[in-house]
């Protein structure tokens, strides 16, 4: 016989404002298995919980009923309470009066009676619940952490510094990112390379970490706590056991004059590179795409210089399985580019070029030794016009959030040119200047004030070429919208940034969700923002959404402390609130007919097929089976199975049967 | 084929060689073009700056007159007309309770069926396809093609070509054996409706397009709205004035440019009718075009 508990919360006056809780409790202790029914001003406190101890204790319940908030936040509350009390947690429910009932109406007898009809309904499915025991996975202690830009970097070494394995899988030949591209890094001005590089050694040195470069995660199965991905090592053409990275190959290479990605297409390199010098790990690739030898079957230049032998042309890609615990996703962002701004001019006129092709001609390691050289001629500009907000905020361009660097990367490169070039001229055009940080705002401040960068507060209409000047058509919205025309000698445009290519693609093979404009989406905009709705996967820097170094490594070291926390677990519980397909004995098994209309709806893979053999090892049945450590109990197999052979543990069909029933028995 | 249309009184006064145009290449395709009756004025820049409520209602009615008269697509050729009823079709479709009161106002239905095509449109949907047959000597000169503002903006509203950079004139111009030039004033404004009041200024913004376009090397400057026209042609001698130069670029039409690509006389064309004299070089006559031959071959066969 049920013995069931009922405690009524007034959540202060948020409750108790609307709804009689008295009434309420007296109310529902007159129910059939109620034993016992009380409210109480905070339930949630310390002696509030203790009611609920002692009456389990001394009533010997079999079930209660805390009458109160939304179950989101004290859920975990109560049922921690029910289980010190010696209850299995799973026979403690929660029914939401203040959500549901007194917050959405106005005080009066029609309220307390909604409160009572939620009430009853929670009291009869209880009755129902069944004692549940959480789920038990093991956990495999390696963390895989896609992308080798600097938050992939730093989420890489916090994890294996925390004694952790980490397998690092970065697409391009070397790891770096465009952090690696960047000249001087704002506020401080200090050099990218050289407060990067030493990481990047890092990694390889690591004896924790394993780095493929060249390499893309292709496949992804399991779920936290035992991932098995399946990588793609595309093949380098060489055999890295033996190159000593001596780089004879690249300057012996016939073929130059490939545009450098590297240097955003201002630089030159040969078929077989490596990216840049100071490149991890700083041994080249063959690219097959534009070498000689795989274009028409002829030439193996490297092949010949090469003191060790190194060069394999019928290297092929190798495809691995690798087992992982956790995910780390920091595959970064890339700006829009050419045709995007068709008005101005970009990719028809050379000296158009956008931020990172400007970080390229400012770094000292760039095609121009860091002199700021227009790329048309390589005369050193008089006049640069930096447009921020190129694309960003703009509807028009289909991107309508801001891109959130670029005010102060645009600062920055003016600081940079008029710190270079000391009599040139540098005008910004911005909408607002975005320089909410540490020390930023006093950074643009000093690009105004002190290296008098022109601030002009408009957009820019136009942009054209002229007698070997560009152009440039704005408005100054400051002097009440004047036309401003400037006759620049080079135009960087602050161009969007977006979501990394192939980012759509990748997150569809990890299930990861992501957003209108493909950045991966996180949890919870506030509590959870370097977790993703994948248990085990988690996010670092700008694949989440534009975002600065400092913010990047800060989101790095947040995924990588959310990492460790689920390493420090030998194995995993969960809540065992998930989906079921019934069993019987032989010879009925189960109602499942294994029509498998659940698999292709599960949004979580979470649906396998289970053979039944007889005893000489023939198949006589297939049924639906249910993975616990994948399933998130969303419930849509469920309401889609047309045999109804399937049930969701803590939601029954039988349970939510008894609630309704109870409302419509008053 | 007949076609309902609505002229619009520029195509009516100060620009009938538009018209003129406009229903000599139809003719030529084989296109009627049937007057939607008892038109109205539509408003142009006058009613929208004074009234919301007259803005729409006289464009309104001009929709509401062309669903009475059974047309399901009509022809607008001056850019502010299209415009205008673009504009009204659009507000009265997201603005239920304006639509609603607009319709009390002209006292008369209008269900939004009614397809707006502007000249580009036309000839892109019915014209090009049989362009081949008809072709008579290609237009091979160095065009210009200025759209002006009112053809492309505001471009969520008019959904027609890229806002900032269009190109479907320079693809017609294409079509018929000119070749466009790049240029960078093809948006920029001519200085509309100040022609009258601010003829200074007219002379200022309408020299920079004209500058710009003997700039990049063009021979002619093709529009396909009657402001714009006026104000490159008309205004020619202030331009000049404000330009402190010469100069003679003549302005076409897109029809009147398609016109002569197909073989209309230039007096059908109305090419004598622009202040600025139309003194295109002679070249690209090519007596074997294909030309009116095939076409009559294909008649006959």
């Amino acid at each position: 016989m049920a013995r069931i508990g009922v405690f009524v919360c007034h959540c202060g006056e948020n409750i108790s404002a609307t709804v009689d809780c008295a009434k309420v409790a007296n109310t529902i202790a007159k129910m059939n298995g109620v034993v016992h029914s009380v409210d109480y001003k905070y339930m949630c406190s310390d002696p509030g919980q203790t009611l609920i101890k002692e009456a389990i204790r001394e009533k010997g319940l079999t079930g209660i009923v805390v009458a109160a908030c939304s179950p989101r936040m004290h859920e975990p509350t109560f049922r921690k309470a029910t289980s010190e009390a010696g209850l299995n947690p799973f026979l403690c429910e929660m029914a939401n009066i203040r959500e549901h009932v007194s917050w959405v109406h106005d005080k009066g007898d029609p309220t307390t009676d909604k409160a009572i009809d939620v009430v009853r309904t929670l009291v009869e499915k209880v009755k129902k619940n069944q004692p549940l025991e959480p789920i038990r996975v093991p956990v495999t202690k390696t963390a895989l952490v896609v992308g080798g830009g600097v938050a992939g970097i730093q989420a890489a070494l916090d994890i294996a510094n925390a004694g952790h394995k980490v397998i690092m899988v970065e697409r391009e030949p070397s790891i770096g990112g465009h952090m690696s591209q960047l000249s001087e890094t704002f506020p401080t001005l200090d050099c990218s390379q050289c407060i990067l590089t030493p990481r990047m050694v890092e990694i390889a040195q690591h004896p924790n970490i394993t780095l493929y470069t060249y390499a893309e995660v292709t496949a992804l199965d399991g779920f936290i706590g035992n991932f098995k991905a399946t990588i793609r090592r595309k093949a380098k053409s060489l055999d890295e056991d033996l190159c000593t990275g001596c780089g004879l190959c690249t300057t012996k290479c016939p073929v130059k004059k490939i545009p450098s990605e590297f240097e955003q297409g201002l630089g030159f390199r040969p078929a077989i590179y490596v990216p840049f010098p100071q490149a991890v790990p700083n041994k080249p690739v063959i690219d097959r795409e534009n070498c000689t030898y795989y274009l028409k079957g002829k030439c193996r230049v490297c092949e010949k210089v090469c003191p060790t032998n190194a060069i394999r042309f019928d290297q092929e890609d190798t495809i691995m399985e690798i087992e992982a615990g956790a995910l780390v996703l920091a595959t970064g962002f890339d700006i829009k580019r050419a045709d995007f701004f068709p008005e101005y001019g970009y990719g028809k006129y050379k000296d158009v070029i956008d931020g990172l092709q400007f970080e390229r001609l400012a770094s000292a390691s760039g095609p121009t030794m860091g002199e700021i050289r227009r790329p048309s001629d390589g005369r050193v500009p008089e006049k640069i016009v930096f447009i921020a907000c190129a694309g960003s905020r703009d509807p028009a361009k289909g991107i309508e959030y801001c891109s959130k660097i670029c005010c102060m990367y645009t600062a920055k490169h003016a600081m940079l040119y008029k710190h270079k070039v000391h009599h040139g001229e540098a005008y910004v055009f911005y909408m607002d200047i975005r320089a909410g940080g540490k020390m930023y705002e006093e950074f643009v401040r000093r690009a105004i004030e002190e290296d008098d960068a022109k601030y002009v507060r408009g957009r820019v209409s136009r942009i054209y070429e002229k007698d070997g000047k560009l152009i440039v058509k704005g408005a100054d919205t400051l002097l009440n919208g004047r036309p401003v025309e400037i006759e620049a000698d080079m135009v960087v445009l602050a161009t969007a940034g977006v979501a990394s290519q192939g980012a759509e693609e990748l997150a569809q093979t990890l299930h990861v969700s992501y957003d209108a404009h493909k950045f991966f989406a996180e949890a919870h905009p506030k509590l959870k923002p370097v977790e993703t709705n994948t248990a085990g996967i988690f996010l670092a820097g700008a694949c989440q959404a534009p975002k600065d170094i400092p913010e990047s490594v800060a989101a790095a070291s947040g995924a990588a402390a959310k990492v460790i926390g689920l390493f420090s677990n030998d194995e995993l519980t969960r809540e065992p609130l998930v989906a079921i397909v019934n069993r019987f004995p032989p010879p009925y098994f189960s109602t499942c007919v294994g029509c498998f209309m659940c698999q292709p709806v599960c949004p979580y893979q979470a649906i396998e097929k289970e053979q039944i053999k007889d005893r000489s090892g023939k198949v006589i049945r297939e049924l639906a089976r249910i993975n616990p450590g994948l399933c998130q109990g969303c419930g849509t197999c469920v309401a889609l199975c047309r045999s109804k052979s399937i049930d969701l543990y803590g939601y029954t069909n039988h349970q939510v049967y008894q609630e309704v029933v109870a409302l419509l028995n008053e | 084929m007949k076609l309902g249309y609505y002229p619009g009184c520029s195509l009516k006064g100060g620009s009938r060689e538009y018209k003129e145009s406009v229903v000599a290449l139809c003719k030529r395709f084989d296109i009627t073009l049937v007057e939607v009756p008892d038109w109205n004025c539509c408003g142009a820049t006058a009613a929208h700056n004074l009234n919301k409520e007259l803005s729409l209602s006289l464009p309104a009615r001009i929709l509401a007159q062309a669903e009475k008269a059974g047309f399901e697509e009509i022809l607008v050729p001056c850019a502010a007309c299209y415009n205008r009823l673009m504009v009204t079709a659009h507000e009265m479709k997201t603005q239920p309770a304006l639509g609603q009161r607009v319709k009390e106002i002209i006292g008369m239905e209008v269900s939004g069926k009614v397809r707006i095509l502007n000249v580009i449109q036309l000839i892109e949907k019915y014209l090009l396809d049989k362009l081949e047959l008809k072709m008579h000597r290609p237009f091979d000169y160095r065009a210009a093609c200025y759209y002006g503002c009112l053809l492309v903006r505001p471009s969520n509203i008019l959904q027609f070509d890229r806002p900032e950079d269009p190109e479907t004139m320079d693809k017609v111009i294409r079509k018929i054996g000119g070749q466009p030039v790049e240029w960078e004033f093809k948006v920029e404004c001519c200085g509309a409706g100040m022609s009258v009041s601010r003829t200074d200024l007219v002379a200022k913004l309408s020299g920079k397009v004209i500058d710009n376009a003997v700039y990049r090397g063009a021979e002619v400057i093709i529009v396909a709205c009657p402001m714009c026209h006026s104000n490159l042609d008309m205004r020619r001698p202030d331009i000049n004035k404000y330009l402190e130069k010469k100069t003679d670029i003549p302005v076409l039409y897109i029809t009147q440019a398609m016109g002569l690509a197909v073989g209309i006389s230039e007096k059908e064309l109305g090419l004598h009718r622009h202040f600025v004299p139309v003194r295109l070089p002679e070249k690209g006559l090519l007596t074997d075009m294909p030309g009116e031959e095939l076409e009559h071959q294909q008649k006959e066969g």
